[in-house]
């Protein structure tokens, strides 16, 4: 029996543990010149190294290590000045060489750090080790109840994923969540994707098995010091699964270890229809990897100047940029979490950069924008629209050219491939009717055409004045200046507000 | 004199003269296997066809008027455990047999830029695991020299054919013995080269570390051409080595080593070898010093533990590099018949795929990497070969060169070693350090043992990259000792 996650906090302190695999996104592989597309047809970007064919040898990928380098120095780790690959054996059918190119001993990083918030709080996450390695085929198991090998008719292999770079990261073991762990776990994950993306060494798609995370839980009972045994939960594939999956775990194993059950130590699979693991095999019948150090490859020793040149040239790092452009845009908590969840980031200081007000510039990417977004099922950056021509569009409104109103059909218009907001406007007619004597005659007209609302306000009922003001306003087909119009209607029949 | 007896130089000066066509010389060769093969058996694959179109290719292209290199239409046996797109090629194993490669070897596409032609591919001790060539999953080699003694192994295929006048050069592959000591008791010089020197590229890898491609020839000169027809930089093995091949046609053409600083090494040579194999190397060493070299006795204690260093290390690395063997992509498939696994269908093939001795040795490797063994075994093998290379070095401030007897006996009978595996391992007793420490070493012939009438070879070291060295002093022995005898010790192949 699962216990309640509340219960089970009361009862258990939990610690964690995440390994997490980046797939990079370097043109070619690992270890030899195969290109590394995703959804290519099966098969088609293999070659005897990767293929494994006799004789065939490998050649390490430079910019992969150089990738993996910058990965260790945002993640504050310390860069290896030597090390070695090295032989992880074992049998699979979608591992060429049935071993696989890895680190052992000798990581190319080790012992960094990141800071993470959760519920405004700043948790540091420990790095025990960050290295390179190779991916494996890909099967697809047909037929069987389970889509696993066991009980499959048959198994089909595609080699393509056999060789691209995959980057581990590994941390320390994370005591004291308590009862954050779910959210910790995610937020980790949140920013270790981040922190790829701003690296630019990964499309880090979790859908895509471009990320893919392995989660570690134990518990141990509160007051207790002697950490308990740990299950590792694969097949995590989104941020909301690590979540779900790290409360899981923890609702699991405090029912087993409540009545007086003992955690095996195994590898456990998540299922993201029920949100529950279930046992994988277990850890004690795992193999002797027999690792050695790869003869084939020579060690790494990168130059400490090339590192240093590397470390200067870092990005900035994602949670440093959210607090710079926080402080610069004197924007809320609220608004930066939701344009971080929305990815606006870039476009928002894009356009503030093009010289538009931070808070308006949040306004049409986050209002107008992502509703737009939201509608055609795409991303705020992929609209054909440019932070320039929002920027644009602000400055318009400022001046007094454009209301909101007609702001929102420049948009419009740019989105429909009109052109710039200044053609949109040129092509529509959009500009705000400025001419006074223009709007005279048609507040004129409106007043003819509307007696009795007129009579009203005369009267001294000022509220009657909005139905003119709209009259105006349908009148002049939106380009009136409502303020200027109804300050001219109460002039024009000599009251004051 | 007919073309088979043609040294390789010879055979290429007379094709670049126009005084005989590529084909005419390929065909002598043809007709010389068809004629011996019968008994000596150096060939797993033969194809008189393929042969003689890539003749003609070099015979057009001269034709045309192209200028190609020394050794262009000379003919070649190679070892089968190099990677070629027109032959099948097996590691004279069951689990390859009919493989035919997609891609050449870095070794065999260099063969044919030197416009040698392919005569064939020749046997081995399956997978490059044994000193006899009795390994092979398909038939023994016998020696040209004696029909009931082996040709050593493992690449006792190209010595043979070598020897028997069959090719005037082969290729093989040396891990811990496999060039120097075929040479050695056929009679012949073999040369590894420095280590990264030659590439391992679609070299069918038995231990990484370990493995070096290098020539036979019946003459050290011969030898030098082909060295620097395949060697140097290859950018698809990163354990090649980025440097100018050293000058290794100039060392044959110039054996004057007077001057020269040669060590003996005091720990080989002693008890349990064969007396014959011990005058012929004193012999050779009292000549180097009529030569004007300097010789000295120098200590090198840990080359006795090389020998077990070395069965931990090549097992260790072997039982990785054949795991690919699992019937999932090329060769033999056993067991698939619908109703077993995939991990059954792997276990299945390799059971009946590899023989005896790779067993062994896959084994054996498992055993010395696995976890609670790893230090024991497989880092104290490593901690070893740290020491033999510094004992290398140290040897090399004193001397140029060291010599020691290539092998401790001459070839030893057919059946006689094959259920003794530690006796067979004894073989490579002399050869291995220099696998270890990754230093050029040759074999070149220095007469016959009294006892039985067979080849002795003296085995020349050198430092990494001072392959020449090894050419200077094998180039001064053969000269020396062929006036002495009044020609090349193997006139000709005694029993054929």
């Amino acid at each position: 029996m699962t216990m309640l996650y509340d219960e089970a906090l009361d009862r258990f302190e939990p610690v964690l543990g995440l390994e997490t695999h980046v797939e990079l996104g370097t043109r070619s592989k690992m270890f030899c010149g195969c290109k590394t597309t995703f959804g290519a047809p099966p098969n088609t970007q293999v070659c005897p190294t990767c293929l494994a064919f006799p004789g065939a040898l490998p050649v390490a990928n430079a910019k992969a290590i150089e990738s993996t380098i910058r990965i260790g120095l945002a993640l504050n780790c310390s860069i290896a000045e030597w090390c070695r690959f090295a032989r992880k054996n074992y049998f699979y059918p979608d591992m060429p060489k049935n071993y696989q190119i890895s680190q052992y001993d000798e990581p190319l990083c080790y012992d960094g750090y990141i800071d993470v918030e959760v519920n405004g709080e700043t948790v540091r996450i420990e790095i025990e080790r960050v290295h390179l390695e190779e991916d494996t085929g890909k099967s697809t198991h047909v037929g069987g109840a389970t889509g696993r090998i066991h009980g499959a008719d048959y198994s089909i292999v595609d080699y393509n994923r056999a060789g691209i770079p995959l980057v581990e990261i590994v941390t320390k073991p994370i005591p004291g969540t308590d009862r954050l762990a779910p959210e910790v776990a995610k937020a980790y994950v949140t920013e270790l994707r981040e922190i790829m993306r701003s690296l630019g060494v990964s499309d880090v798609r979790m859908e895509e098995g471009s990320l893919r995370c392995d989660v570690n839980v134990s518990l141990m009972p509160r007051g207790s010091s002697e950490w308990g045994t740990r299950t590792e939960t694969k097949n995590v594939n989104s941020l909301r699964s690590v979540e779900r999956a790290v409360r899981s775990e923890i609702e699991r194993q405090a029912g087993v270890l409540a009545e007086g059950g003992k955690i095996v130590q195994e590898t456990r699979h998540f299922h993201e229809d029920t949100g529950t693991t279930t046992s994988g095999r277990s850890k004690e019948e795992a193999q002797d990897y027999r690792y050695f150090p790869e003869p084939d490859l020579v060690p790494i020793a990168p130059d400490p100047a090339w590192v240093a040149e590397l470390k200067a040239a870092l990005p900035e790092l994602p949670s440093v940029r959210r607090k710079r452009l926080q402080a610069e845009w004197g924007l809320s908590d609220l608004d930066m979490q939701a344009m971080h969840n929305a990815d606006a980031f870039d476009l928002v200081e894009a356009t503030v950069a093009a010289g538009a007000p931070a808070a308006d510039a949040r306004k049409w990417w986050m209002g107008e924008l992502a509703r737009r977004a939201n509608e055609t099922g795409t991303s705020l950056a992929e609209l054909p629209i440019t932070p320039a021509q929002i920027a644009r569009v602000t400055e318009l409104v400022a001046s007094g050219a454009l209301n909101d109103k007609l702001a929102r059909e420049v948009l419009e218009g740019v989105l429909a491939g009109e052109g710039t907001p200044d053609e949109v406007v040129e092509k529509r007619g959009l500009q705000i009717v400025n001419d006074e004597g223009e709007l005279s005659a048609i507040i004129d007209q409106v007043l003819a055409d509307n007696a009795d609302a007129a009579d009203k306000v005369r009267s001294g009922k000022i509220a009657a004045a909005g139905a003119l003001v709209g009259g105006v306003m349908r009148a002049s087909k939106g380009k009136a200046d409502a303020a200027r119009a109804r300050q001219l209607i109460l002039e024009k029949l000599g009251v004051s507000e | 004199m007919s073309l088979i007896r043609k040294t390789a130089a010879e055979l290429g000066a007379m094709i670049a003269g126009g005084e005989v066509t590529a084909v005419e010389v390929a065909e002598a060769h043809l007709d010389r296997m068809a004629e011996v093969e019968p008994k000596v058996q150096a060939f797993l694959h033969v194809d008189r066809e393929t042969t003689l179109e890539q003749a003609r290719a070099i015979d057009a292209r001269l034709k045309a008027g192209e200028k190609l290199g020394p050794l262009a239409g000379v003919p070649i046996a190679h070892k089968d455990i190099f990677t070629t797109r027109d032959m099948p090629t097996t590691a004279a194993s069951k689990i390859l047999e009919g493989w035919r490669p997609p891609y050449d070897a870095t070794v065999t596409a260099r063969l044919r830029e030197a416009g040698l032609v392919i005569l064939g591919k020749t046997n081995l001790d399956e997978f490059a695991m044994g000193s006899s060539t009795e390994n092979s999953a398909f038939h023994p080699t016998r020696n040209p020299w004696d029909l009931t003694k082996v040709p050593g192994g493992s690449s006792g295929g190209s010595s043979a054919a070598v020897a028997a006048y069959e090719a005037p050069l082969s290729t093989g592959t040396d891990t811990g013995g496999s060039i120097r000591q075929p040479a050695a008791v056929t009679g012949i010089v073999g040369m590894k080269p420095t280590y990264g020197g030659s590439s391992r590229y679609g070299l069918i890898a038995f231990a990484s570390s370990l493995d070096t491609p290098g020539p036979f020839a019946r003459n050290v000169l011969d030898a030098a051409l082909l060295h620097e027809a395949f060697s140097g930089h290859d950018p698809m093995d990163s354990t090649s080595i980025d440097a100018p091949v050293p000058s290794v046609v100039e060392a044959a053409k110039n054996p004057d080593i007077a001057g020269m600083r040669i060590g003996v090494v005091r720990e080989f040579g002693g008890e349990g070898y064969q007396p014959g194999v011990l005058a012929r190397y004193h012999e050779a060493v009292q000549l180097l010093e009529s030569l004007g070299a300097k010789v000295v006795e120098v200590s090198c204690p840990s080359f006795t533990t090389a020998l077990p260093a070395y069965y931990l290390i090549a097992p260790s690395e072997c039982s990785s590099n054949l795991a690919r063997f699992d019937a999932m992509r090329y060769g033999l498939r056993v067991g698939d018949d619908g109703t077993r696994s995939a991990e059954e269908v792997m276990a299945l093939t390799r059971a009946a795929g590899f023989g005896p001795e790779v067993k062994r040795r896959i084994m054996l490797g498992t055993y010395a990497l696995s976890s609670g063994y790893y230090d024991a075994y497989y880092g104290q093998a490593q901690k070893v070969r740290t020491v033999i290379s510094r004992e290398f070095e140290a040897a090399f401030q004193q001397v140029d060169v060291l010599v020691s007897p290539t092998t401790p006996t001459t070839a030893f009978s057919i059946g006689e070693r094959a259920d003794d595996p530690m006796a067979m391992y004894l073989a490579d007793l002399c050869t291995i350090p220099s696998n270890l420490a990754g230093n050029a070493a040759m074999s070149v012939p220095c007469g016959l043992a009294d006892e039985d009438g067979l080849p002795v070879g003296l085995q020349i070291m050198a430092p990494v990259l001072a392959d020449d060295r090894c050419y200077r002093v094998g180039a001064a022995v053969e000269q020396a000792l062929e006036s002495r005898w009044g020609g090349p010790l193997l006139k000709e192949a005694p029993s054929l």
